[in-house]
């Protein structure tokens, strides 16, 4: 199995670390040419949603990813990589992919000092060490329907799946527990 | 005033973790952090002047004025650093007040304090500070600091200093690596550090904190250098606002810091930039703001 990380900007390299302890395989993706090869899922990681929505798209990848992200690839979305998956932005009109039925506000919990660690409930796994840098949340999900909550805290949306996407407002990749890594790698081989 | 929690420290320095692969930008006005956030910064420095005229005017130079940091704070949804003078923890502590994303305990202020830094553990913000070598880096980090950056020669437009610190560190990293186990304490003892530091420079081959390229870098080819060297994002001063086009200049910096070994790539945005700052050399420098703070 072959994992895929957009690797333009953020913290990309703490995922990959993740998936190399779990035994998978990972390409990075810098440019348009990388998306020639094949891989099984996807990794959004954190960042600046800003800088990584300006760079995906002069380096021409919004359209490839978006295309295989409808087709079903597996894609998990952390902190910027929800931003950029989500179908709406309540204070920054400019969507990126759009593909994850969500509605979610940047920079929600306000600069750094409002930066926080906890422990809460993720849906199918426990309690789960959660830290949220500069983080958003979800304000709402556009279809109820489609969209599963996976985790909230103190009555905010912070983790939502729609079928083959998830997206999640902390980073996974920073703390110890490698759950959440190891539900999408299920997600990736068809589990 | 805050003690700094270990939770604290950590989302500290993970706030560093994000900006990696990204371009922290020097902006004196409103309108240029948005020059900056829209050429793709990932943060950018809210300074009333930037190092080279810093270098130009001369004087005693302090903190900015907290109400244009406020202005940019305002005009920006990217994080927003500011400087402080190395060792004036009330300069510091009025950059907590208003909420900065990070400080900047920086060499190209004049010091406040020619012994002490400031006691970075005290504070709730995060700090990012220069370093030349492994002991200067350790020390800041022993001192709170939660990211690291060459200090290069600021406001000068010359790359030499900045690889100079970056190569040091390497070097001095790769000799830790290298070492015996029992040989750590007496070079815990060398750097002025403690031996946790030392030991954990030893076992994972790096800083315990994001460690970004600073001073001097005015081109796409110059951030791209500093990223093969093993820098991982770069700040870029005067070298975006003091040249011809600096929104061009900007976005082709950031793109050659994410694609930073793709030469065919770098060439073309190294096209048709305009004027690069002018730059002065090394040797025509009077202050080196390197030597400040060790």
């Amino acid at each position: 199995m072959n994992i895929a990380v957009l690797a333009i900007q953020g913290a990309f390299a703490e995922h990959i670390d993740k998936l190399k302890k779990l035994g998978v395989d990972c390409i990075e993706l810098r440019q348009a040419a990388d998306l020639e090869q094949d891989f099984d899922g996807l990794i959004l990681p954190g960042g600046e949603s800003t800088v990584q929505r300006k760079l995906l798209r002069e380096l021409n990848m919004v359209e490839p990813l978006r295309e295989q992200i409808g087709q079903g690839l597996p894609v998990l979305g952390t902190c910027a990589g929800l931003i950029l998956l989500a179908q709406e932005i309540s204070n920054d009109g400019d969507v990126c992919f759009g593909t994850l039925p969500v509605c979610v506000q940047r920079n929600a919990y306000g600069r750094q000092l409002g930066s926080f660690h906890t422990e809460e409930e993720f849906a199918g796994i426990g309690r789960v060490p959660m830290s949220f840098i500069r983080a958003p949340y979800i304000e709402s999900v556009v279809n109820r329907n489609q969209t599963e909550i996976l985790a909230t805290v103190e009555d905010r949306i912070v983790a939502a799946r729609s079928g083959n996407q998830i997206g999640i407002a902390f980073h996974p990749e920073l703390d110890e527990d490698d759950r959440i890594h190891e539900m999408f790698l299920g997600m990736c081989r068809g589990v | 005033m805050n003690q700094m929690s270990e939770e604290r420290y950590a989302l500290n320095k993970q706030l560093a973790q994000m900006l990696k692969g990204g371009v922290i930008m020097d902006v004196t006005t409103p309108e240029q952090a948005k020059i900056a956030e829209a050429a793709g910064a990932c943060a950018v420095m809210a300074l009333e002047r930037i190092p080279a005229d810093i270098r130009a005017v001369g004087g005693v130079s302090r903190m900015s004025d907290p109400k244009m940091i406020k202005d940019i704070q305002e005009a920006v949804s990217i994080p927003v650093m500011a400087k402080c003078r190395i060792g004036h923890f009330v300069e510091a502590q009025i950059l907590e007040a208003i909420e900065i994303d990070y400080i900047d305990e920086s060499e190209v202020l004049s010091p406040a304090d020619d012994v002490y830094h400031i006691d970075k553990r005290q504070f709730k913000v995060p700090f990012v500070c220069g370093a030349k070598d492994l002991g200067e880096a350790l020390r800041r980090i022993n001192e709170g600091a939660s990211m690291i950056r060459t200090k290069g020669e600021p406001g000068t437009g010359d790359v030499v200093q900045a690889v100079r610190h970056m190569r040091k560190m390497n070097s001095e990293i790769a000799k830790i690596i290298a070492m015996r186990q029992d040989e750590l304490f007496e070079e815990a003892k060398q750097l002025a550090v403690p031996y946790e530091l030392v030991a954990y420079v030893h076992e994972n081959g790096r800083l315990p904190v994001v460690n970004f390229a600073a001073g001097g870098v005015a081109t796409p080819a110059d951030a791209a250098l500093m990223m093969q060297l093993g820098a991982e994002g770069v700040f870029v001063g005067s070298g975006i606002f003091k040249s011809g086009n600096p929104a061009k200049r900007a976005a082709a910096i950031v793109k050659a810091v994410t694609n930073y070994k793709d030469s065919k790539l770098i060439a073309e945005l190294s096209e048709d930039l305009g004027e690069a700052m002018v730059g002065i050399n090394e040797q025509e420098i009077e202050l080196l703001m390197a030597e400040r703070g060790k």
